[in-house]
């Protein structure tokens, strides 16, 4: 079985968030870049557990990115990838990534693939969506357990106020979150390892572009905090009520 | 017609966010100088005519019970003939919307802004504000293509009424068989869902122990507000993972934000910082969530929060 897993650099979570260039790019000047989060702590780790379950189990990760996304992607290999990919290009347009990766994925004929539920940088959730679309294939989002017996898969996926349990046959693509599996750190023999394997670089398909950033902005910065005596919430309680109408 | 609105069903009922949706594409078809329309898939006894107050001239309903249960591959396909006049179609950036947004964007090549927080600019081009960096910043992104698609934030937009009665259209079409079967649906019912509430009680690690939850969870009954915690809460099990919030959690925008207990790691306050109003009750004058607050009391929650909860009982006339 083959599964390929979708990684994305991601500014660190402590980052400062600040633009350059008429606020037309983000500040990088820096900024440490890690793996996104959801990609490595949910959707690599359960891959690699399923590799572990049944070692002919083949994990190919897939990047869209410059070759500073290398660091990351070899961290990932250090977790647990076998083989990885980079279409050498700027991850922007969301169409134009899964486009790109479903190009890979059409080729390499895997019976799953995985992404993160969203970047924490551009929070788009899109890509799984849409590389599911263009393959045809069934897409199951927002996946917090994800179990295989043979060909078929049986998924519990967040609904809003709830879970659900469904079952699908591979191929298939999923989302994962928070459930699937446990954030590891990768060992000394992993670091060696993940040198030598193969990091694969190929130049993008022609793509349309679908969407392009015009500007970002930051939200207005807060008035101040009001404090209120701990001896007298009654006030706190009044001003929710009275000031701000929050209740 | 112009712009089509998916209008999503639970338990029986039109989902507070997609009143939202409603609303906005409403409006964003009076910018477009068009009317907007929606559509319900699946069987359902709630009133759609209804939508007319919220500026829907027409619904357009599918109600086959193969769509009662959820698969994205099945009701893009439906949506996107639908879809075949629209020039726009907005979503809830739920996880419903989430789940087919991107799905039709990939099938009709249709530009996709998912989490949207404002109406788009028609000035020059079609531009739509989102939020990016977990609520820590916005791009303005503009959409290219002809067909557009925007997901609505939940708790982004307000609700406005207006006189209306929506007219009811039975869209007929051919429903694909799904490839994905759903086993079970496990819904927490009577609860209030976290991102669509109005009100949010969270609590961190500072609350101690799972023991001391009835703390959160009455100043929550009392209020009608979903309760929420910090991320190590819910890694240590005192809470489940569903309620949290933060960079690697759900991210929410409710009117009224109480924290309690929690430091305000900027990795929380990723999730949490688009609440209209922020309450921080910390026993630790420099916890960092001061400063991202609008009211806050230094004390000892133990102490505060019983106290508060006597105070919104008066204020409620309940005691
Ligand atoms: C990559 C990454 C992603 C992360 N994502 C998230 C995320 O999504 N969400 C999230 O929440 N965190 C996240 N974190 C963790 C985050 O950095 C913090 O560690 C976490 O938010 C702290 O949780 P806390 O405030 O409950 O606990 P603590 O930091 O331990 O704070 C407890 C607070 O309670 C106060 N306190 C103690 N006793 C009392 C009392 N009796 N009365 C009143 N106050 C009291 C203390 O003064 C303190 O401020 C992430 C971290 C990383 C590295």
């Amino acid at each position: 079985m083959k599964i390929l897993i979708c990684i994305s650099k991601t500014p660190d979570t402590t980052a400062k968030i600040a633009f350059t260039d008429n606020n037309t790019k983000f500040a990088a000047d820096g900024v440490q870049w890690i793996i996104n989060p959801y990609d490595e702590w949910y959707s690599l780790v359960r891959a690699i557990e399923l590799k572990e379950a049944d070692p002919s189990v083949v994990l190919h990760l897939v990047n869209v990115g410059g070759a500073d996304s290398e660091p990351i992607i070899r961290k990932a290999l250090a977790l647990g990838g076998d083989e990885a990919i980079r279409v050498n290009a700027d991850q922007s347009d969301s169409y134009f990534t899964a486009t790109q990766i479903a190009q890979i994925a059409k080729e390499g004929s895997y019976d799953l693939i995985f992404t993160g539920k969203e970047t924490i940088d551009y929070n788009g959730s899109s890509i799984g969506g849409m590389i599911a679309e263009i393959l045809d294939l069934p897409f199951v989002s927002h996946a917090v357990k994800f179990d295989l017996a043979g060909q078929q898969s049986t998924i519990v996926r967040e609904i809003d106020g709830g879970e659900e349990t469904v079952q699908a046959n591979l191929p298939l693509v999923v989302s994962c979150q928070k459930g699937m599996a446990e954030q590891r750190i990768p060992n000394m023999k992993g670091i060696m390892g993940a040198r030598t394997k193969p990091l694969k670089v190929i130049e993008p398909a022609t793509s349309e572009i679908l969407t392009t950033v015009v500007a970002f902005d930051l939200p207005p910065a807060k008035a101040g905090v009001k404090l209120v005596s701990a001896d007298n919430p009654e006030e706190l309680v009044r001003l929710l009520s009275e000031e701000a109408k929050a209740i | 017609m112009s712009v089509l609105v998916f209008i999503d069903i639970a338990d029986g009922q039109i989902k507070k966010a997609s009143f939202e949706a409603a609303c906005y594409g409403a409006q964003t078809a009076a910018l477009l100088g068009t009317n907007a329309e929606a559509i319900v898939l699946g069987t359902c006894d709630a009133d759609l005519a209804v939508l007319g107050q919220y500026g829907i001239s027409k619904v357009h309903t599918v109600a086959d019970p193969k769509l009662n249960h959820f698969d994205s591959q099945v009701y893009t396909k439906v949506i996107a003939e639908a879809a075949a006049n629209a020039d726009v179609i907005v979503f809830s950036n739920n996880t419903t919307g989430k789940a087919i947004a991107p799905r039709l964007s990939a099938r009709l090549k249709a530009g996709l802004v998912t989490g949207a927080v404002a109406l788009p600019d028609v000035s020059a081009g079609f531009v739509v504000k989102k939020s990016v960096f977990s609520g820590k910043a916005f791009a303005n992104i503009g959409i290219n293509s002809a067909k557009k698609i925007i997901a609505l934030n939940p708790n982004a937009f307000n609700i406005s009424k207006v006189e209306g009665t929506a007219e009811i259209a039975v869209f007929n079409t051919e429903i694909p068989a799904s490839a994905v079967n759903v086993v079970s649906v496990n819904k927490v019912t009577g609860e209030v869902p976290l991102s669509e509430a109005d009100i949010v009680v969270s609590g961190g690690r500072g609350l101690k122990g799972p023991e001391n939850w009835g703390l959160v969870t009455d100043l929550a009954k009392l209020l009608g507000a979903a309760t929420a915690c910090s991320r190590p809460v819910a890694d240590i099990h005192w809470r489940p993972h569903h309620e949290h919030v933060g960079q690697t959690g759900l991210a929410i925008a409710p009117n009224l934000y109480i924290a309690i207990g929690i430091s305000g790691a900027i990795q929380h306050l990723a999730g949490v910082n688009r609440s209209k109003t922020i309450v921080v009750i910390n026993k630790d004058p420099e916890a960092p969530f001061f400063k991202a607050a609008d009211y806050g009391i230094v004390g000892d929650a133990f102490e505060v929060v019983p106290k508060i909860i006597d105070a919104v009982k008066k204020l409620k006339g309940m005691s």
